[in-house]
């Protein structure tokens, strides 16, 4: 048996002379939670459709397990996909919508009867059987169209913004039921979203998109610290990004003045760089702290903007001519006692070398 | 302003008000009249009337006829409407408003355009009988005309559009995600249609099958002009006996007969599927019944069968790569188009033989402008061309005023038997035409506003009032009530809300709820029977006398105009909508 569920090699997709994917290289692993990430038109949905089945290719290979599958049709896949609005097939009662797939498979009635309760058990929906979709809540659809897709074990499951129509806390909940079905099942699970802090909690791997093509791939804590491109650094989380260019790079270490005000500061380097080159030196709001003393390495100077308590971490935005007009963000526990730092306050902002990542200014 | 607080039922009754007027004079009144007359003679209860209907074969014959014709027009009307439904439906925005333009036309192109149409087609010299011909089929004409055939071609023709938009209006509200859902699921593309779409289509096709079959039912235009002496249907039995014989209390016995026959299939409608779900209302809304009878486990295996029988011929097909637009696959395009062939070419025809010198016959040769001319210089069909544009105006500008606030309340207001309420309102529609039609013309006759446009414009309003209510509610429903609330808390007055806001909203949606009275009024050709004749005829009534007395080519230039006037009509609400909604 092959080690990979899915392998999509050169994979393009054209509208006209719209490239909705251009030539695509991806290999999922058996086993993998692995995030399609991107705004909207960053091809996410388009590259999902392709591995469901759904569109077309126009160029490139894409194996299932093992088997080409480029131009077969959904049907003849072994995929399980979870749509956005569930598609629920609603003349028919839950046990009829999780048997349907069974039923197609020639599973005698008896036994597709069994594992239709088996699979609404591992959703923890066993009491819903004989009603409606239309009668149940946008969760328990939800957790309904899992069940559908898991009921037959496809080697992949797919979900297209599975949990887009659900409030807040119901997400939330959901994102750790999915995970721990995923985790009790070890399905191959393909997932589609532009919500990165979904993206952060579930996968294993995040593919993040941009523009047609895969802008990185990694995992949640690469990307996060280590993201390659502009639009990684800012596209997933908060993030500080001042303008600058490479003076000497020192091993690992790498020494840049910034543009705005010709201070010095230092950075690790994650990428093969060159003296010279125009970068943007990335802090994340929560590796800045604030200093009394006065300026040294890796420290600016800045005018408290405002204050703000977001629940468990309280934001400061501070003017500095280091940042431009951008104010620089930074973040820290929010405690109860009076506000540390009132609006107009000159501060200095301090952050250590390893937490600086260096991003090319062009990719 | 008054200080003084106005009842809280004062405002929906004084909306409700002008309707229900008109209606309990102009429908309930007359209709209740005729229909007593059935079973009154000389002041004294009598069933002799119906005795007489039952006792000769004769009317027998004639109601088992109009129901076997009824029945196959529904049946063909459904079966060839379902594919052209099924490809508009799935058509991406401006491809569909394309394919559905052809239905459209269909659709609002006069009755009697087509059936004229027809005759002309299936006539000695026609289009049919010169083609069979050239094809080698024959080797000369045989008469098409006034046959069983005829009657039912004839029927489906201008019936079938009428299906298609009511099964559209479903179709077009099943998700689309659905059939795929059921692909990546592992379905086959027919077993995917057969066991997701077609079922959830089935509401449609229920609700078309009784639209068409209620109004075949009360249908004598084409029956009289394609018919011969054995395709008489009950409609033309009523028009006889009250122009010919003018015995009201036999038009009344077949009248109630009739009228129980089409409360019959409406009450067994709403007792399997719901009439809620003719006003547009979902039919998912409605539980199934028994989920594992026998009857469920029927359809189940038939559903499978036609699935793996459907997969089976696909599979015969060149393997089609794509399958993101599944179900509009060539053959299914190939059927839609040919019966969108049939009911669009008809109507063309009569372009090219009002212009030629070869009478009717096929093919024209020549050039004229001959029957124009004759046209422009018949005082009847010019008096009758403005008569029609003055009544339908007027018609369509009562419709609305009486119309418009009804919707209204029926959206917004709050208040118990709205249901009720609706089906008062959608009454003259259910209600077969010439039973309104010779009732009204019973109370015409005694007020002295027979011939006069006065009455022909308030007789039209009562048919056109259920369509204003309906396209107007369906307005309502999309506006978003909290622009009102806004404007309110802006400080605008309840008038000025409406005059600044609400109206200038909805005036795409109320200009094209007007061309539908309008359209209505200017094709309605029962009541006109009836209540105009001669210099006080309608256009459509003018047609008929015409049509029915010689077959001449000033009619094929007739039907050109009348046909080029519904081109531009449709072209305008098409317009409208598309102004009426961003994008």
């Amino acid at each position: 048996m092959p080690s990979s569920s899915l392998q999509i090699s050169g994979l393009t997709k054209r509208y006209g002379d719209f490239v909705a994917l251009a030539p695509t290289d991806l290999e999922v692993a058996r086993g993998e939670f692995l995030t399609l990430l991107g705004p909207s038109g960053s091809g996410k949905t388009t590259l999902l459709s392709l591995i469901a089945g759904l569109a077309t290719p126009d160029g490139g290979r894409l194996l299932i397990d093992g088997r080409d599958v480029t131009y077969g049709a959904p049907y003849e896949r072994d995929i399980g996909m979870v749509f956005q609005n569930y598609a629920l097939f609603p003349h028919m009662t839950v046990a009829e919508n999780i048997a349907f797939p069974l039923k197609m498979r020639k599973v005698d009635a008896a036994r597709a009867r069994q594992q239709a309760m088996q699979a609404l058990e591992l959703v923890r929906l066993p009491h819903v059987a004989q009603r409606f979709p239309k009668e149940l809540s946008g969760g328990q659809q939800q957790r309904i169209a899992l069940a559908r897709c898991l009921v037959y074990k496809p080697a992949i499951v797919l979900m297209d913004e599975p949990l887009g129509a659900l409030d807040k806390k119901l997400r939330d909940q959901m994102q750790l039921e999915i995970k721990r079905i995923h985790r009790e099942l070890g399905t191959t699970i393909v997932y589609v979203t532009h919500d990165q802090e979904e993206a952060m909690t579930m996968s294993d791997r995040i593919c993040l998109m941009n523009q047609g093509r895969i802008e990185q791939l990694g995992t949640p804590s690469d990307l996060y610290f280590r993201p390659r491109t502009l639009f990684a650094a800012d596209f997933l989380g908060e993030s500080n990004l001042l303008e600058g260019t490479v003076q000497r790079i020192d091993g690992s270490e790498a020494e840049i003045t910034l543009a705005r005000d010709g201070s010095r500061a230092h950075a690790a380097v994650h990428a093969p760089l060159a003296a010279g080159s125009k970068v943007r030196v990335m802090v994340r709001p929560q590796n800045i702290a604030v200093r009394a003393e006065p300026a040294g390495v890796n420290a600016l100077s800045g005018k408290v903007l405002d204050s703000m308590i977001t629940g468990s971490l309280t934001k400061l935005y501070v003017s500095s001519p280091a940042a431009g007009a951008e104010p620089l963000v930074l973040c820290y526990p929010t405690s109860s006692g009076r506000a540390p730092y009132a609006i107009g306050d000159d501060i200095t902002l301090h952050w250590n070398c390893a937490d600086a990542v260096i991003v090319p200014e062009i990719a | 302003m008054s200080t003084a607080r106005r009842p809280e039922w004062l405002r929906p009754a004084m909306m409700a008000a002008p309707l229900v007027l008109l209606f309990v004079v102009l429908l309930v009144y007359p209709v209740g009249q005729l229909l007593l007359m059935s079973v009154y003679s000389n002041g004294a209860f009598t069933l002799a009337k119906y005795r007489q209907l039952f006792a000769s074969s004769v009317y027998v014959n004639v109601m088992l006829i109009t129901l076997k014709i009824s029945l196959w027009t529904t049946l063909l009307s459904v079966v060839a409407g379902y594919p052209v439904a099924y490809l508009i439906a799935s058509l991406e925005k401006d491809r569909k408003a394309r394919w559905a333009f052809w239905v459209l036309l269909s659709f609002w192109t006069s009755f009697l355009v087509r059936a004229f149409a027809w005759i002309v087609m299936l006539g000695r010299n026609g289009v049919v009988n010169q083609l069979v011909t050239a094809l080698g089929l024959q080797d000369t004409p045989t008469n098409l005309l006034y046959s069983m055939g005829a009657v039912v071609v004839g029927m489906v023709h201008a019936l079938m559009p009428l299906a298609v938009l009511t099964m559209l209006s479903v179709m077009e509200n099943i998700d689309r995600n659905l059939p795929r859902a059921a692909l990546t699921l592992g379905a086959r593309p027919g077993t995917a249609f057969w066991r997701v779409y077609f079922p959830l289509s089935m509401p449609g096709v229920a609700a078309g099958a009784l639209m068409v079959f209620v109004t075949a039912m009360g249908f004598f235009i084409v029956p009289q002009l394609l018919g011969g002496r054995k395709e008489i249907m009950i409609t033309q039995l009523i028009i006889e006996q009250v122009q010919q014989m003018m015995n009201w209390g036999f038009a009344g016995s077949i009248s109630v007969l009739m009228l129980v026959a089409v409360l019959a299939v409406f009450a067994v409608y709403d007792k399997v599927l719901g009439l809620s779900t003719m006003t547009g209302a979902s039919a998912r809304d409605r539980q199934r019944v028994a989920s594992d009878g026998g009857l469920h486990r029927l359809g189940d295996a038939v559903l499978g069968a036609l699935g793996t029988a459907s997969d089976r011929v696909i599979a015969l097909f060149p393997r089609r790569r794509s399958f993101h637009d599944a179900g509009t696959s060539l053959p299914m395009r190939s059927v839609a188009l040919l019966v969108l062939f049939f009911l669009s070419v008809p109507a063309l025809l009569m372009i090219p033989l009002s212009f030629g010198k070869s009478g009717l016959n096929w093919p024209p040769s020549g050039f004229t402008l001959q029957h124009y001319q004759n046209l422009i210089a018949s005082p009847l069909w010019m008096s009758a061309v403005v008569r029609s544009l003055g009544i339908g105006l007027g018609a369509a500008v009562l419709a609305m005023a009486i119309g418009t606030p009804a919707a209204f309340l029926l959206v917004r207001g709050q208040m118990r038997g709205k249901s009720l309420m609706l089906a008062f309102v959608l009454s003259p529609i259910i209600i077969p035409r010439i039973i309104i039609a010779v009732g009204m013309f019973y109370f015409f006759a005694k007020v002295g506003l027979v011939g006069t446009p006065l009455g022909l414009a308030i007789g039209h309003t009562v048919i056109a009032v259920p369509y204003v209510v309906m396209t107007m509610m369906a307005v309502l429903r999309n506006y978003d009530t909290r622009l009102d609330l806004a404007a309110q808390s802006l400080g605008a007055t309840p008038w000025q809300t409406l005059r600044h806001v609400t109206f200038p909203i909805l005036g795409a949606g109320l200009m094209s709820s007007f061309l539908f009275a309008f359209a209505t009024s200017f094709d309605e050709l029962t009541i006109a029977l009836f209540a105009s004749g001669g210099l006080t005829s309608t256009l459509p009534k003018q047609f008929w006398d015409e049509v029915t007395l010689q077959i001449s080519p000033v009619i094929a230039a007739v039907s050109t105009c009348l046909f080029a006037f519904v081109t531009v009509l449709i072209a305008a609400a098409e317009w409208l909508r598309r102004r009426g909604t961003p994008h």
